[in-house]
Order: C-alpha cells, then sequence, then structure tokens
C-alpha cells in the first residue's frame, strides 16, 4: 500500500544498540562541512546491513552523544557508509575534530526512504537547496543503477553562494547520463560561476515536466518547499506526485520519543520522506 | 474484558486482602500500593493491609491536593496520588547503555532492568487505560522497547473499581473509567464489609482459582455496579470529544492560547504526571577518564526549551507553542497516530497544575468560535 | 570554545580557582568530590587553589574557575587579569553567575551599612553593587548553584577536557522532583515553592526533604539575555499570592533572595515591591 521503501531494522534486537564503525576516509566538502566514509567494525554486521535512498541513522560519538544524520551513499554499495556532515551543534562539532581511523557508533537505519518503485516508469525532477542534496545522492545513484527503469531526470540544486557546492564531481558525472539535466543555482553571483544566479525555484521556467508522468523528490529548507511546491502545481503537478524529506528533533530514531512530531506523525519513523499533500497544512502552523 | 456476572464474580471478607498479599508474596512478588507519604500516596511496597492508607480520602481540585482522615475503614478510599502505574514500566531514569572504549574502539553494552514480579495493588481504570496506552507505544510498534517490555512482563495488575469521584476526575467522559476496562489480572470492588473480586486474565483466573473463593450474589453484584455507575454520574467534569481531533486542530490561531500561555509556567509537571506522556531524551555522562560513558534514558517533556530544539533553532520558543503543542497532542493529533485520545481523564494534570490549569476548561474555550480566529480548517 | 592548551609544559591542563565575593561553599564543593576528586586530580594539573593547597603556581592556566561576585574596586580589576590568564573562564556557584545573596544590597544604601557595620568606615573600599562575573569579562561557561551541584561541576570538566561544548539542562526543578518520586510541596501542602520557575540541577534537594525551592539555581531556561524563554514567574506569583495568600511583601521576599538580581526574579520582586508600596 505505502509507495514507500519499507525500513530493515531489526525489530527483535535491541534498537538502542549501537555499533562501532571506524572511518575508512574524511573528504572535505566545503567549509565546514565533510563526508565521513564509514565501516564497521562488526564482520557480520557490515554484511548483513542494508538501507534505501532516503532513510537516516543515528550517530554516535562517544562521551557527547547521538544526531541524525541521512546516508548519502549508494544503497546498492551498503558495505561503503557515507554521512555528509556539517558542524551545526555540540555533536558535529565534536565529530568534525575525528580523523581517518577514528570511531564512531551508528544506530539505524531508520525511517521511510524515497518511493523509488513509485517512481518507476516516470520522469523524475530532484529539487534540493543546501545540504539538502545529501539525502538524495542514494536516490540518484540508485536511479542510474536502472536507468532504462525511469523517464528523464532532472537535478535543480540550489545554493547560498557557489562555495556552498558539495558533490561538484557528482554532479558532473550525473551530467553525463542520457536524457538527464542537471540545472544549478546561486543566490549570490560569482566571477567563476557559471550558472543561474538566483534562488533554485526560478530553475523549474527552465525545465520541460510532464505533469501526467513526474515525480518530484524534494530537500532543503521548509521555505524552498513552501515557496517551490506551488509553482510545480502551477505546472500541473499533483501534491501527490512531490515527495520531500523533512526534519525536526530527532533523538531516538525509533518512534519512541516524541520529539520529531509534526502533526500526526513522528517523523523519524513516517519520514522524513513524507508526500507533501500529508504534510502541507503541518508545514504552515507555526509551532508545529 | 471482564464483565461481571455471578459466576465469575466472588465477594470476599476484608480479611481476603491479606491473605492475597501473602499468596503473592509466596509466589515471588513484591506487592506494590499506595502508601501515605508526604500528604499524598505513592507507590510502595506493600507487606500489611496497615501499610494501606485505611480510613484516609483525598480531595484533589485544580493545583490543590489534600489528604483528610475519615476515620472509616475503607482500605481504598484514596483515588490516587501523583503516580499513575506508568513509573512502573515507563522508568523515570532508565540506563540504556554502558558505552565502555579501549583505545580507538568502543563498545556498547545494553543495561536491561533486572525483571522483577511486582504485582501492584489499586491500581485505577484511568491508570489501566493509561497502561494500555504506553503498551502500544513502547510495544506494538515495529521497534518494542526491550527496557519498557522487561518492567512491564512482571506486573501483575490488580484493580480497583473506583466508587467515589473526585472533582478532578473525567474518565466517565472518556470511557476509561470508573470500572477497570483496560487489561488487568484481578479486579476488586470495595463495598462496606467485602471485596469482589473478578479475574480479567488467566492469570487472575489461576490466583481465583488457587484462592478458592466464593461467589458473589446478584445482590452484591448489583450493590457494586450501583456503585460503580454512581461513581461515574457524579462527576462533575467532562470532556466533549465528539469534534475531535480536527475541531483543536482548526484552534491553532485561536486567542485562547494566549490566555493560558499566560497562566502556564512550562514547569512540566502536567507531563510528568500524566499516566500516557512518554516523551524521553538521552543523557550521556562519561567519567572523567572518557573511558566509559552511560547512556541514561530521561522522562523529557514538550514543554522544555530542548524539546523542540534543531539545529540552532528552536520551533516552540514561547510558551504559547509548548502548551499548544502539548495539548493539540494530548487531545488530538494522539488519535491519528494511536487510535486513541492521549487523555485518559485521570485529572492529575488539572491537581498537580501549580497554578491548576485545567485542560477540561481550556479545551471548550479553545472551541468555542473566536472573531480574531484567522485560520480556517486545514486537512489533516 | 576552543580546546584547553597545555602551556609550557607537557601533560594535563592547568587549572585554577579563583576566589572573589563568596562564601567559600562552591570550592568546598569541589572538595568534597571524593574520589571523583583524585580522579580530577589526575586528569588536571591543579596549579593554583588556595581554598585546598598553598603549592600556588603562576598562570597562563588552560582553565579558570571563578567563584564569587564583584564588589570592591580592586576585584573589578582582578578578574580583567584572571581573564587574560585563562582562555576557558568558568564562573562557579550563584554569587559569580548571578551576584549571589550579596545582590541584596543592590537595593539597599551601602554607604548606611558601612556605617553600621564598621567603626572607621572610611577604610573600607567597597562598590555600591554586587554583580555577576560576566558584567565585566566575557564568561565561557556559567554554573548556577548555591552551591554547584558537584556532578555538574565534573559534567562540565570532562565536557572540556575531551574539548567538548559543555551543556546541562536548563528546564524546571519539577521535571526533576517528578523523576524522583517526590510530592509536589505546593500542591499537597500549599507551600509556595519556586521549583517552576527555577533551573534544574540541584537533583530538586530541597522538595525531597518535604520543604520549598527558594531558586538557588536561578531562573529555568532564560535566565539571561540571549536565547531561551524567561519563566512565567508573573503567574507563579500571583498563584502565591491569590491561591496561597501571600501579602505582597512575602512575594517579593521570594524572589528577592540568592538569585534575585536575575532579570526574572529581579523584575518580578519589583512588580511587588510596587504593589507592596501601594498597599
Amino acid at each position: 500500500m505505502t509507495p514507500f521503501s519499507q525500513a530493515t531494522g531489526n525489530a527483535a534486537a535491541n534498537p538502542y544498540l549501537i555499533q562501532s564503525a571506524t572511518i575508512v576516509e574524511k573528504i572535505r566538502e566545503a567549509e565546514d562541512i565533510d563526508t565521513y566514509r564509514l565501516r564497521f567494525v562488526d564482520e557480520q554486521v557490515r554484511r548483513s546491513y542494508r538501507f534505501a535512498a532516503g532513510q537516516f541513522n543515528m550517530v554516535y560519538l562517544f562521551g557527547v552523544g547521538e544526531v541524525a544524520i541521512s546516508i548519502v551513499s549508494d544503497p546498492d554499495e551498503p558495505d561503503s557508509l557515507d554521512h555528509t556532515i556539517r558542524v551545526v551543534g555540540r555533536v558535529t562539532k565534536a565529530i568534525a575534530r575525528l580523523q581517518p581511523g577514528d570511531e564512531l557508533g551508528i544506530r539505524g537505519p531508520f525511517g521511510q526512504g524515497w518511493p523509488l518503485d513509485a517512481a518507476q516508469g516516470k520522469d523524475v525532477v530532484i529539487v534540493t537547496g543546501g545540504l539538502g542534496c545529501a539525502p538524495v545522492v542514494g536516490a540518484i545513484e540508485y536511479i542510474f543503477r536502472r536507468r532504462s527503469q525511469y523517464g528523464s531526470v532532472k537535478i535543480l540544486h540550489g545554493i547560498k553562494t557557489p562555495h556552498d557546492l558539495l558533490y561538484r564531481e557528482r554532479f558532473d558525472a550525473w551530467r553525463r547520463h542520457p536524457d538527464v539535466e542537471v540545472l544549478l543555482a546561486s543566490d549570490q553571483p560569482h566571477k567563476t560561476w557559471r550558472y543561474h544566479v538566483g534562488v533554485v525555484t526560478e530553475l523549474f521556467e527552465q525545465v520541460v515536466m510532464n505533469p501526467a508522468r513526474t515525480m518530484v523528490l524534494m530537500c532543503g529548507p521548509e521555505i524552498m518547499m513552501r515557496l517551490g511546491v506551488p509553482i510545480l502545481m502551477q505546472r500541473g503537478i499533483p501534491e501527490t506526485a512531490i515527495y520531500v524529506s523533512l526534519e525536526r528533533h530527532m533523538e531516538c530514531g525509533i518512534g519512541l520519543c516524541g520529539h520529531c512530531q509534526l502533526g500526526p506523525y513522528f517523523l523519524c519513523k513516517d519520514g522524513p520522506v513524507m508526500r507533501y499533500d500529508r504534510v502541507a497544512p503541518w508545514l504552515e502552523r507555526v509551532g508545529f | 474484558m471482564a464483565t461481571p456476572c455471578d459466576t465469575h464474580v466472588a465477594a470476599v471478607p476484608k480479611t481476603f486482602l491479606q491473605q492475597l498479599i501473602d499468596v503473592l508474596c509466596a509466589k515471588g512478588y513484591r506487592v506494590v500500593g499506595p502508601a501515605l507519604r508526604d500528604g499524598a500516596v505513592m507507590w510502595d511496597t506493600i507487606r500489611q493491609v496497615s501499610d494501606l492508607p485505611i480510613g484516609w480520602r483525598d480531595e484533589q481540585e485544580p493545583g490543590r491536593y489534600r489528604l483528610e482522615n475519615t476515620g472509616s475503614d475503607q482500605i481504598f478510599g484514596v483515588v490516587h496520588g501523583p503516580q499513575s502505574v506508568k513509573p512502573l514500566a515507563f522508568a523515570p531514569r532508565e540506563p540504556l547503555l554502558v558505552i565502555e572504549r579501549t583505545k580507538g574502539s568502543f563498545s556498547a553494552l545494553p543495561t536491561l532492568p533486572k525483571s522483577e514480579k511486582v504485582a501492584v495493588l489499586g491500581a485505577r481504570a484511568c491508570d489501566l487505560a493509561g497502561l494500555a496506552i504506553q503498551d502500544h507505544i513502547f510495544l506494538k510498534d515495529a521497534y518494542r522497547d526491550p527496557y519498557y517490555q522487561t518492567r512491564r512482563d512482571g506486573l501483575f495488575l490488580i484493580a480497583v473499581n473506583c466508587t467515589r469521584a473526585l472533582a478532578t476526575c473525567f474518565c466517565a467522559s472518556m470511557d476509561t473509567g470508573p470500572r477497570a476496562s483496560a487489561a488487568f489480572d484481578l479486579a476488586l470492588t470495595e463495598l462496606e464489609e467485602v471485596f469482589l473480586v473478578e479475574a480479567g486474565s488467566a492469570a487472575g483466573q489461576a490466583m481465583m482459582s488457587a484462592l478458592s473463593l466464593a461467589p458473589a450474589s446478584t445482590a452484591r453484584v448489583r450493590e457494586a455496579e450501583q456503585q460503580i455507575e454512581a461513581c461515574a454520574r457524579s462527576q462533575v467534569r467532562r470532556l466533549d470529544r465528539s469534534p475531535l481531533p480536527q475541531a483543536l486542530y482548526d484552534a491553532h490561531e485561536h486567542p485562547r492560547w494566549d490566555d493560558v500561555a499566560a497562566r502556564c509556567l512550562a514547569c512540566g509537571n502536567c507531563t510528568m504526571v500524566c499516566p500516557t506522556c512518554f516523551c524521553h531524551v538521552v543523557e550521556e555522562v562519561p567519567d572523567l577518564t572518557q573511558t566509559r560513558s552511560e547512556h541514561t534514558r530521561l522522562w523529557d517533556s514538550c514543554f522544555t526549551q530542548e524539546h523542540g530544539y534543531i539545529h540552532g533553532k528552536n520551533i516552540r520558543p514561547t510558551i504559547k507553542d509548548r502548551y499548544r503543542m502539548w495539548l493539540t497532542h494530548k487531545l488530538a493529533s494522539w488519535i491519528d497516530q494511536f487510535g486513541t485520545s492521549g487523555c485518559v481523564g485521570c485529572g492529575r494534570c488539572i491537581t498537580w497544575c501549580p497554578v491548576g490549569i485545567d485542560l477540561t476548561e481550556e479545551l471548550p474555550a479553545l472551541l468555542k468560535p473566536s472573531s480574531q480566529a484567522k485560520e480556517k480548517p486545514g486537512q489533516a | 570554545m576552543s580546546q584547553p592548551k597545555d602551556h609550557g609544559k607537557p601533560g594535563r591542563p592547568k587549572m585554577a580557582v579563583f576566589k572573589f565575593a563568596s562564601c567559600d561553599g562552591c570550592q568546598l564543593s569541589i572538595l568534597n568530590l571524593e574520589d571523583d576528586l583524585l580522579a580530577l586530580g589526575q586528569a588536571l594539573d591543579i596549579a593554583y587553589f588556595p581554598e585546598a593547597s598553598s603549592d600556588m603556581r603562576e598562570g597562563p592556566y588552560d582553565i579558570a574557575l571563578v567563584e564569587g561576585s564583584i564588589t570592591t574596586p580592586e576585584d573589578a580589576r582582578r578578574i580583567l587579569s584572571v581573564r587574560k590568564q585563562a582562555p576557558l573562564l568558568i564562573t562557579i556557584g550563584a554569587c559569580a553567575t548571578a551576584g549571589g545573596i550579596q545582590a541584596l544590597r543592590n537595593w539597599g544604601d551601602v554607604e548606611a551599612f558601612k556605617r553600621v557595620v564598621y567603626p572607621s568606615p572610611q577604610y573600607i573600599q567597597s562598590l555600591s553593587t554586587s554583580t555577576p562575573i560576566s558584567e565585566h569579562v566575557r564568561v565561557d561557561f556559567e554554573l548556577w548553584g548555591c552551591p554547584i551541584d558537584k556532578e555538574q561541576l565534573l559534567r562540565v570538566i570532562t565536557d572540556l577536557l575531551a574539548g567538548v561544548q559543555p551543556r546541562l539542562p536548563t528546564h524546571s526543578v519539577c521535571i526533576e522532583c517528578k523523576r524522583r518520586g517526590n510530592v509536589c510541596v505546593m500542591v499537597a501542602k500549599g507551600i509556595p515553592c519556586l521549583g517552576p520557575v527555577t533551573r534544574t540541577g540541584c537533583g530538586a534537594i530541597c522538595p525531597s526533604m518535604g520543604r520549598d525551592c527558594y531558586g538557588c539555581f536561578g531562573p529555568a531556561e532564560g535566565a539571561h539575555e540571549g536565547p531561551g524563554l524567561p519563566p512565567n514567574t508573573a503567574s507563579l506569583a500571583k498563584e502565591f499570592h491569590q491561591g496561597l495568600q501571600l501579602i505582597p511583601i512575602e512575594v517579593l521576599r521570594r524572589f528577592r533572595g540568592i538569585n534575585g538580581s536575575v532579570r526574572p526574579f529581579r523584575e518580578e520582586s519589583q512588580a511587588w515591591e510596587q504593589k507592596d508600596r501601594a498597599g
């Protein structure tokens, strides 16, 4: 019934148990943003760990605590587990000091990923802002591994300044696939910036969309969604074909701690990916 | 669910209670019941019937709780204290893991509570309704909570049907009482001279059989029925659930939120005493040498600053936001989440609010049309 | 916040404990750490702690703990030099964090007090106010309480040693009080308790002993300027007056105590001072 990729968590196990994982590589993406490539220490965990694009892990640092971070890597290569982490709070600030060889803890994967089965046979429009591109990387890789099963792919990505552009090589690589458009927008101009200057939603004008066969995946600031969705709807795309990945305070990842509520939803288990029509009334409400 | 009929209901003299306590102790249970402490009743270990608050009763009103000794020989005259059954299954402070670090590596060891057989003597219908809701949250979803499960599995629940309502009670309007209807093992109804006993589970039935209790007469059963019904009728507070959840969703911009926010202390007492509130936070406390860290779950409240935090901002910065979140969740979004109201009508949030905020008064005020209300119905 | 660095000699970070106007109770809390004090002594080089040892070494230090408030011109100068000696400055206790009980002088006439107490008041150099350290220099972290809670001190030092931003809960005492299974003294006994508007951290000691919280950990959440909601002292004060029948001067005194000069408590006591004067 649900078009979502299902969580693969083992309900019988202790869901609070943390598995240690070694940082095998730390890739600098931008100031205060790094991608950590992790490898589970336990051989068996490494073999059995599976995730769907759009799911997240609770990433743990010894003595500091846990923080919810989306999985960036390709779900078809689960033994290479990537997290792109921006320094925003206490835990991420402490993680930023780690180096290859150090260990992090992992609980997960949790939540509902992108509806990639339901998107088969459709054109996929991916709209992201800032670090919001991280949770869709896995979805893009998934689609490109099964290129023939999907229609056209349009990747629209907005950033504040050209310095904020992450995954430059990935965008370049994606551009080379057949029937793919990659459009970038930066709020601020820069002499080296050869793409659009302005907000990401302005890029909608530059792409042709067939409303009857388009599915939209969105991730980024909520303001981008609130401004972008009405434009997409004017173009004839129904709310039910728009999926967004949302963020609230996630403390447990398993729908028990009560922090990540958005109206009737627990975003850690009902989301983070939600069909837009379900969450639209709640995103408008102050305090929810 | 156990509905009394003559063949299943036993009538026993009041001395039966000590016999029950002794049998439970012999079976390895720690019997926990209401005991007088610091001006209220709190769960405590009961060895003798005399450990129970015989002859006492509680008077509760918004922001006020008082006990008085009536001199009667009623054993369960006190309806309830600030604690529901909640802390016996969902512990206020539960160590989850100990994480030990050696060189660069660490290992996490679960610290499950020791399983303990606990017989709860004197759980009220509202408490059991609350427990059933917590069971749903912690045990019936994709991820079961093994800590809750361990504590919950050890519970043997002896309900006491209410024959007296407090001024703060409104279980009748929530369909959760005054008769125990959620899961229990045994239920007692205390009459003038006898207890009526009925079983609500196989374990309870086995206990009744072991004690070979005499069946109650039809007259006794009717007497108990009448007292319970009278208790329901005597409730002065009620909560009309019929317009929920939508009407409360629609009231998001109602000016009454500002009014209640001016009174609310955001102290979190309502959430702490609520039998269903389940929010919790994990605290990580390492030792000085950074070789061992304790990962402990604590009761949390949606009234705290940290609750609504997402990277660098708070989505519920004001008291208005927090009270609205609490009440809307409790009475409205809970229905969408779990299929029931999050309120069981025990009235504890009314009594234990230091300034006596009464949700049965706030809800009708919030649902009353307001000329200032800006927002029109949203579809949930 | 930066990670403590070693200055000069390799090894453990150097810590100093400085005292300003205070009763030494918070310093005693450090000495009362018992077994943990040994661990602390191993993790840190306690280089300057006159309350504990006559072995006093000069700065700079990595961490300075500061007890006490600023009440003299000399101390107002000395705190500037303390700040320069350590990259991390942590205030310990109500005096250093909020001005302390001696900030009651802020409502009084210090010159008059001097004339009453001292035979030769002209030799007493004293400011007319008692002020928290944060009004004089930048403070990296504040510990509340009269005295501080030793567990909180250990947690903050543990985090700082690991280079982690310390964080302590800011919610009300009530939450911890209920977790501990206490009966509310205000609801069950009608005692005017400050717990609902006071910051957690003490372990709800007073209500656990059947008495009221008197706010020694300061206002919950938004105590100072900055993010966080100032507690709703007005509603609690109104309940003290109307529900518990306290007269305005009694309400005033509830809020004008150990943390009486912190804004939310200060403003509340001033509001009731006006009501008291209005009769």
